[in-house]
């Protein structure tokens, strides 16, 4: 499976829609994840591909990792997993 | 009702392992914050705390108390040596029955719980010590403070996570307020700097790698402190009649619960529980000249608390002071409150108020007087002690000058 589907799906499964219903477009906020929500799918997301993603709960917006759409994540992630499994 | 003052203090956390070394520290504007010493950090993100150095439990306990006492429990037993040493009193027939004891802690004996999980489920070992259960328990504390002093009144443990002495030691006040005990030996404490009290809270990912600002621009999160805080409150008659000396009145005390979220602060639910003890202590908000604020030096509660004082106090909050020691012992959690209570002592009884240090840049979110990186001399009539525990639990202490 790759980094895309796989995201999305933890995504999904936070939000409670159907992988389908998550647009790339789309903010987390837009898909009804709040702060705790968000804080999980970063924690499934490290787990599902062994990576460690460097996110600042407490101060998003200064993390070097972006979350503010969809697609920056998937390509956050895949950034990440080229890095670390170097 | 009775006037209830404190007429012992005891304490030991990062900044000292007694009530004059901490005010030393603060006065100072000391931070007691450095590397973590403990096994495996190489595997924690999170390498800095506010750990109590230097102590050597071998020192002041035997073998067979070690084998009782958790981390927490030693603390608890180090700092009400002192308060209760300081009170002048002991506890015996009427007073002994009657006296009780309310301590708070949000997670007890976590250091004797990570130890043994390690035994049993890494080194997969089949037995424990045989007390590892009196050890870990949350009321292990109290119940040794009780035991040590012949304690024999109403004695029980308070947990409401960060805000767990605040609360306690408002049972106490009550308990001394309404009469039904002369004297409470009260405050709280916590040990959560092991490796899997870490690991818990790097999960939340709200703690800072570099160091606590609160209330600067540039703060990133809380770092973990570890103590004790211990008090005796006391009848004001009961004291005035023995001849002893008073630290300070405990004029009032409020709570609340925001009933929102499980961790995001509530400017609602703090400002309730701040002009609730206002109220219960009877005293018009001018009079507060410095807040011991619960400032964590995480976004979320350093702004919504200055935003819950702005709209308790008015104009007035541009006049008072409101400064987080946290920057200095870190957040001892349970035992927080009790721990930061010395700063308003010593505000009432010594005219310094300790400073926020730490502190780098000003936030227009939390624009109020943080008495930034240095103490400052002050006449200080009242003061108020905020905590806000997870969850949603705010608990407010009020305390005048005798």
């Amino acid at each position: 499976m790759d980094v895309k589907t796989r995201v999305i799906e933890i995504i999904a499964e936070q939000a409670v829609l159907e992988p389908s219903d998550v647009k790339m477009e789309n903010s987390l906020e837009e898909l009804g994840i709040d702060s705790l929500g968000l804080v999980e799918s970063i924690f499934a997301i490290e787990e599902a591909f062994d990576i460690s993603v460097p996110f600042n709960a407490n101060d998003p917006s200064e993390s070097d990792f972006d979350i503010s759409s969809v697609a920056q994540i998937v390509a956050g992630v895949e950034r990440l997993v080229a890095e670390q499994k170097a | 009702m009775k006037r209830v003052v404190i007429t012992g203090a005891g304490t030991i956390n990062a900044l000292g392992t007694s009530v004059p070394a901490t005010l030393e520290a603060m006065r100072e504007g000391r931070c007691g914050i450095g590397p973590l010493e403990m096994r495996d950090t190489e595997r924690l993100s999170i390498r800095i705390g506010g750990q109590v150095k230097g102590f050597d439990p071998e020192s002041v306990f035997n073998r067979q108390q070690i084998a009782l006492y958790d981390r927490y429990t030693q603390f608890t037993l180090i700092a009400a040596e002192e308060a209760i040493r300081q009170s002048g009193l002991t506890f015996e027939g009427e007073l002994a029955n009657r006296a009780g004891v309310v301590l708070g802690t949000s997670g007890g004996g976590l250091t004797t719980q990570d130890e043994n999980y390690r035994a049993v489920y890494e080194e997969g070992k089949n037995r424990v010590h045989p007390f590892v259960v009196p050890k870990l328990m949350n009321n292990a504390a109290c119940s040794h403070v009780s035991m040590q002093y012949n304690i024999k009144g109403p004695s029980f443990t308070v947990a409401s996570a960060c805000a767990s002495s605040n609360h306690a030691m408002g049972q106490a006040f009550w308990f001394v307020r309404s009469g039904m005990a002369p004297v409470m030996v009260t405050g709280g404490s916590e040990s959560m700097l092991c490796f899997g009290g870490i690991k818990a809270w790097e999960g939340l990912r709200v703690m800072s790698k570099d160091g606590c600002r609160p209330f600067s621009a540039t703060r990133n999160g809380m770092v973990q402190g570890e103590g004790a805080g211990i008090f005796v409150f006391e009848d004001y008659e009961h004291a005035k009649a023995r001849g002893a000396e008073i630290l300070a009145e405990v004029a009032g005390f409020a709570m609340s619960s925001d009933a929102a979220d499980i961790v995001m602060p509530s400017k609602q639910g703090a400002a309730r529980a701040i002009s609730g003890a206002l109220a219960d202590a009877g005293l018009a908000k001018e009079r507060i000249g410095y807040i011991n604020a619960h400032g964590t030096g995480t976004a979320a509660n350093d702004k919504t608390e200055c935003a819950a004082v702005a709209d308790v106090f008015g104009t007035h909050a541009d006049d008072l002071m409101i400064s987080s020691t946290k920057s200095m012992h870190g957040h001892c959690i349970g035992g927080t409150g009790a721990v930061e209570l010395l700063a308003c002592i010593m505000a009432l009884r010594d005219g310094v108020v300790a400073p926020t240090i730490g502190y780098e840049e000003a936030d227009p979110e939390c624009a109020l007087d943080v008495v930034p990186n240095e103490a400052r001399e002050a006449k200080v009539e009242a003061a108020l002690s905020n905590a806000f525990a997870f969850g949603g639990l705010n608990a407010v202490l009020a305390l005048t000058k005798v």
